[in-house]
Formats: C-alpha cells, structure tokens, sequence
C-alpha cells in the first residue's frame, strides 16, 4: 500500500465539500430575503410552537439500542479480519470465532429474555 | 519560445506527476457523472412511478421530461435559504454537508470497470483500490448518521428532533447487519478490496456436481457470481441496505402523516436539496455495491473484439456494471411504489431479531462450509447444517407470537378456516 | 518526497486534533463539544492512515465515530441539550482536572520521547500492514486479549440492560403474555 490511493479520496473529500458550501453560498446570493418572525418559527403545521425542544423526553430503548449498536459494531471490526485470515487461520481460528460469537450470542439472548428488543410494552 | 510552449504540456504533466493528474480526472469525472446520474435517477423515479400509478409523470421539459430533474434544482437555488430563528446557526448549516459529502465517498471503492491504458499509463477503472474496500464503504456509510442526527437536533423544532431520533435508530439498526451480511463476502474472496472481490467472481461455475451426479449441461452458463453461493447475505444487505438510505418500506424518517417530513422539516431552498441528493446519491451506491459485491460488478460478456474496435473492450464492462447498478435502482423505485411504510416496532424487529441472528448464522454457516476439509470432516459439516436448518425451521414455523397476539384480525381468518 | 509530504501531512492533522481537542473542552454547548470529538478522532484517523495501518483508521472511523460519539449525541439528545450557550461546565475540580492533564501529558510525552528517541520509523510500503496481517495477529498472539474483549462487549451490554430495564419481572414473556391478554380482550 502506498499513500496514493488516498490521494482520489482527499480529492472528492475536498471536491463534494466545496461542491455543497459553493451552492449554498450561491444560493444565499441569488435568493431573496424576506424573513418573518412566523417564518422563522418552527414548523408545526400552523400550530404556535408551546416550548422548546430541551422540553422533549425520549424512551431509554432508544440509548439502549445506541448501546448494543455499539457491541455489535466492535463484534463486525473484529469479523472482517478474521474473515480475510480465515484461510491461514484454518480450524483454530474457526473455534475461536465461535468461542467469541457464543459469547456475544448468550449476551443477546439476554438482551431478548429482558425485554430489551421489545419496542411495544 | 514556440518550443517552449510546445513542450509545456509535458513539462506540466511531469511537474505535477500523471498520478496526480490520473487522480484528479477520476475524481471530477466521477462526481460529475454522478450529479448527472442522481438527476436522471430522480427522473426515472417519478416515471416509472407514475407509470406504476397509471399517470403521465414529468414530460414537460426536455425530450420525455428528462430535464425536470435539473429544472428543479435550479429553482431550489432561487429559494429563500432561511435559518428558523431556534436554529443552531453552524450545525445547521453543517448538517446538509454532512449529509451529503458520506453518499458521494462511498462511490470511491466502486470499480466501474476493467483498466484502460491511456499514454502508456495503465488507469484503473476505480477510484482508488483500497486494501480495505468493504470497511471503508461502512465507515463513510456510518458517518451518514451524523447528517440526520444534526439536522434534526439543529433545526431547534420538536418534529424534526423526534425523526432524528428515530431514523438514528433505524440507521445504526440496520448498520450491524449490513456490516455482518458482507463478512460472509470477505471470507470467501479472502480480500476486502472491492477490486479483488470483482476479480474473484470472474468466469463460471463449472464441475457442478450435485448428490453426486454430475450436471454437465450447466458447465460454463451459471456465472460465478457470489450471489449463487451467498444468497442469504445478499438478501440481508439489500434489506439493510434500503433501510439504510431510509427508503421505502423503512421511510420511517420521512413519516409525512405524523412527523411533517422528519429530520428535514425545517430545511429549504437548496439545503433540502442536499439532503436530497445525499439520499439519491446513497441510492445509486447501495446498487452499486450490490453488483459489485453479489453480481459480479462489470463481470459479462466480453467476448475478443477485432482490432479495429478494440476500445468496446474496455466499454463493455462498463456497459455490464451500468445495466446491473440501474436493474437495483429500478428495484428502489419498485420497492417504493409497492410497499406500504413498516410500522416502528416491526422495523425494530426485523432488524433485531431477524436480520441480525441470521447473519451471524450465516456467517458461521459459511466458516463452516469453507473450512479445510481435511480438519472438519463432511460428516461434521453436515451435522452443522442440520442443525443450522432446524433450527432455521423452528424459527421460521413459530413466527413472531408478539406480532400476531396484536392482531386480532388474523387471529380471527385463522379460526374461521379451522371452523 | 514522498516521507516529506507525509511529515508536512503529519503536522496538518496534529493541528486539527490539537485545536478541536482544545474546542472539546473549551465548546459551551455540549453538542458542540461532541463535533470537536469527531474532528479530534477523524483527525487521528488521519494520521493513522499516513503511518500506513489503514485498518486501524477504518475501525477508528467506524467504531469511534461511527458509534461511539453517536451513542454520547443520543444520550446528550434524550436527556436535554438546548441550543445555544448553555449554562457553566466549570466546576470547583478545575484546577485538579488542569494538573491531572498535565501530569498525563507529562509521562505519556517521557514514555515516547524515551522509547522512540532517535529511531526513524519506516515511511516505505514494506511497513504497511493488511487486514490479513491484522486478523493473523489477533488470532495467534493475541487470542487472550480477544476472547477477554468478548467478556467484556457481555458486561457492557448485561449493564446496558440493567440500567435500561430496572424491573426485572418485566422480561419479553410476561411482555407476550400482556400482549396476548390485551389482543384477546379486543376480539371479545
């Protein structure tokens, strides 16, 4: 691997940034500009807004669910190595993926023994 | 001096390095072709849409209204680009970038071809070949999320705040699994490069040999696409792909009767336009990446062209990868015209408690079968899969009690055909 | 030219991560303090990537910012973060938190100048290590830290649970069973 092929990827980085701040800043120059105070509140489909939104309270489920995401995330990282070194790992490496998703597996059956998938209670 | 100026061409190519200048047309071409793609995709939604629905769709502007698209976007320039006075003024105005830039990056792994040899200069038909392909394209698709969550919480409104929320939780749902669906992939090219896992699937199957009996007559007609052997992951990426770009059935974001229009409600002008694009952009490169990684990517028929049309050579791949792509693109649209929008809790279920185990299955299932077959006996591999389908069976049979407990109307069809 | 253009690199991204490591703690609004994160880690990243261990900086996009600053933007979001200024973050341990810094700064810059002084790590592509490197090591030296990484990923989520479902009779069969009740009643 040489840095090159970082090169392309810099490039349409910089390319597709540039791309969307030069249409808004195009946009905010040929546009007209007749802000209202109505028009600068939030949409509530005509109703006056009661409140902002440090007001709003969510479900727990949703940090729960934010939190397996991230467990399962760490579990695919490990995956696709092993998955690329699978052949030279031969049956060793296929016992201890197995080991390591046996144990991510009795977690997740937890999670379902909980309630913790359940989105209607 | 007349000199001079003849050879300053090449004296700038040697300056800046034909690397640089390779790079630098691959990018802009790319980029350029796909704003014009999104355009023509959004084009040929509303038709075939429209046509699905018995109505004439766009035809006003440009033969066959090919010019809608464009007629659009440059009206949204027009627009007022206002900032609700609740706004928080950098995160607004950061969210639509942030949206948009992920949807475009992911094109940077596609290899949309073979290689041409340009001046002596072999070019690859890839942005740029990654030793990491497949972990690059999750990576720049998990950085999408930010686009939702900062438009929805920036945007300083209650509607808006509880779509981000939600299609957050949709998009890191459905990550896992499509990050699981493509280890599956990895493990049988051995290589993560988008470019090693094309070359793998060239050529076909032959020696298809089937309890025992040889079936000669397939030999050198089924490709040998990954989509033979690995259909079970690619319904799982597809499933999670189009929940990722929050597509219909999974337009849960985008619910208009109860959120407005979700996470982009507070957006105008040419910023909703970003958001736009960022979407279709997706679109276009989750079917990419499903003919990259299931169909062969440009992998067809190319049979040896004379010499004097020797460059369809390099065309045809092209050709081969445009059609596939555009075959998933109509697949969306499809899917959208068809399905109606998945209520939240059974969006969550698909994704927890089915896409997610059967991927992990899958992916044991394929360890399995790839093993060295002198270390696991057949007679092992097929206990694993024994057991790996009964398993699948007293799944599939039992259903989801939890659905069907809440509804009563399919309790009562059951008892009246036991009646 | 190639090591040139990596050091001139190199020095880009350490003012990135410097100035938003600076901007997270300095940030008034919280969220605002969660970007600089992702500027801190994706500048890291960056410098992961011009020291050739791509995989790492992938993994490092997708896990830390891909999930983790994710995962702090839903806490901030579904506890309270209003727009704007918001409030004082400072408290009384300031000064103790300045010298803690400081003496992390300290060792960690000791450790390094100690270890490393004077040798040249190689900028050539006979240093760059693949994902396959990278899964053969996991998977022959380091197999212990692995399969403990994997006890640990079990008492993150058991703990994420706990919190999140502080009944414990409440599990999904009682869940079913309330359903089944609730959908019987409806069709009588």
């Amino acid at each position: 691997m040489t840095l090159d092929s970082y090169v392309p990827i810099l490039f349409l980085i910089v390319l597709s940034t540039l791309f969307a701040v030069a249409s808004i800043w195009v946009s905010s120059r040929i546009g007209p500009r007749a802000p209202t105070p109505a028009k600068l509140t939030p949409y509530e489909s005509g109703i006056v807004p009661e409140g902002g939104i440090e007001k709003q309270r969510f479900p727990v489920k949703f940090y729960l669910v934010a939190m397996l995401f991230i467990i399962f995330d760490i579990e695919t990282v490990f995956l696709y190595p092993w998955a690329v070194a699978y052949d030279n790992l031969k049956l060793f490496g296929l016992i201890e993926m197995g080991v390591f998703i046996a144990i991510l597996l009795a977690a997740y059956v937890y999670v379902w023994r909980r309630g913790g998938l359940e989105w209607v209670d | 001096m007349i000199d001079w100026i003849k050879q300053l061409p090449g004296n700038v190519i040697d300056f800046i390095g034909p690397e640089i200048i390779i790079a630098t047309a691959k990018v802009v071409l790319v980029f350029g072709v796909l704003l014009v793609t999104t355009l023509l995709v959004i084009w040929f939604e509303r038709r075939v849409i429209a046509d699905m629905q018995a109505r004439v769709g766009p035809n006003r502007w440009g033969p066959f209204g090919l010019f809608q698209t464009l007629a659009d976007g440059i009206k949204l320039f027009f627009k007022e680009d206002f900032r609700p006075a609740a706004a928080d003024r950098w995160t607004f105005v950061i969210a639509p970038v942030m949206a948009m830039v992920p949807a475009f990056l992911a094109f940077a792994v596609v290899p949309l071809g073979d290689h041409v040899v340009i001046a002596g200069h072999r070019v690859d038909l890839v942005m740029s070949d990654l030793n990491i392909g497949i972990l690059y394209f999750l990576a720049v698709g998990s950085l999408g999320v930010y686009g939702v969550v900062l438009a929805g919480w920036a945007s300083g409104s209650k509607y808006p705040l509880i779509g981000s929320i939600r299609s957050t939780a949709q998009m890191i749902s459905y990550e896992i699994a499509l990050g699981l669906s493509l280890v599956p992939i990895a493990l049988v090219a051995g290589s993560l490069s988008t470019v090693d896992i094309v070359a793998a699937q060239a050529g076909t199957y032959d020696n298809i040999v089937l309890f025992g009996r040889d079936l000669n007559f397939l030999e050198g007609i089924i490709p040998h696409w990954f989509i033979v052997q690995q259909w079970p992951a690619f319904l799982i990426f597809l499933v999670a792909g189009i929940a990722e770009t929050n597509r219909a059935p999974f337009d849960l974001p985008e619910a208009e009767t109860e959120l407005v229009a979700g996470y982009h409600t507070e957006y105008s002008g040419i910023r909703f336009a970003m958001f736009f694009l960022g979407e279709y952009v997706h679109v276009v490169a989750i079917s990419a990446m499903a003919a990259t990684l299931f169909f062969g990517g440009w992998h067809g028929w190319n049979p040896a062209f004379p010499a004097a049309i020797d460059w369809l050579r390099w065309i045809v791949p092209i050709f081969w990868f445009t059609i596939k792509t555009v075959a998933f693109v109509y697949l969306f649209v499809w899917l959208r015209a068809t399905l109606p929008r998945l209520r939240y809790d059974r969006l969550m279920w698909v994704g927890w408690k089915r896409l997610i185990p059967g991927a992990l299955v899958w992916i044991v299932v394929t360890a399995v079968l790839n093993s060295d077959p002198e270390e696991v006996p057949t007679s092992a591999r097929l206990w694993v899969m024994a057991v790996v389908f009964a398993i699948l069976l007293a799944w599939v049979w039992r259903g989801d009690p939890r659905l069907t407990a809440l509804e009563p109307w399919r309790k009562k069809e059951v008892t009246r055909g036991t009646a | 030219m190639e090591a040139a253009w990596q050091e001139g690199l190199f020095f880009v991204f350490a003012t990135v991560i410097t100035v938003s490591a600076i901007g997270v703690v300095t940030a008034r609004n919280v969220i605002h303090a969660a970007l600089f994160l992702v500027a801190t880690l994706i500048g890291a990243a960056c410098i992961y990537i011009l020291m050739f261990a791509e995989f790492v900086a992938w993994a490092q996009v997708l896990v830390y910012v891909g999930a983790i600053v994710v995962l702090m933007l839903f806490g901030l979001m579904l506890t309270r973060a209003p727009i704007g200024k918001y409030g004082e973050y400072d408290n009384d341990q300031k000064g103790l938190a300045a010298i803690v810094a400081a003496a992390v700064f300290g060792v960690t810059a000791w450790v390094l100048i100690d270890s490393f002084e004077g040798v040249e790590l190689p900028t050539d592509r006979v240093a760059a290590t693949t994902s396959k490197d990278v899964g053969e090591a996991i998977f022959s030296s380091y197999v212990l830290p692995f399969e403990l990484v994997s006890v640990l990923l079990l008492a993150a989520l058991v703990g994420a649970v706990v919190i999140a479902r502080r009944d414990e009779r409440v599990t999904s069969r009682t869940i079913d069973a309330a359903r089944r009740e609730k959908a019987r009643e409806e069709d009588v």
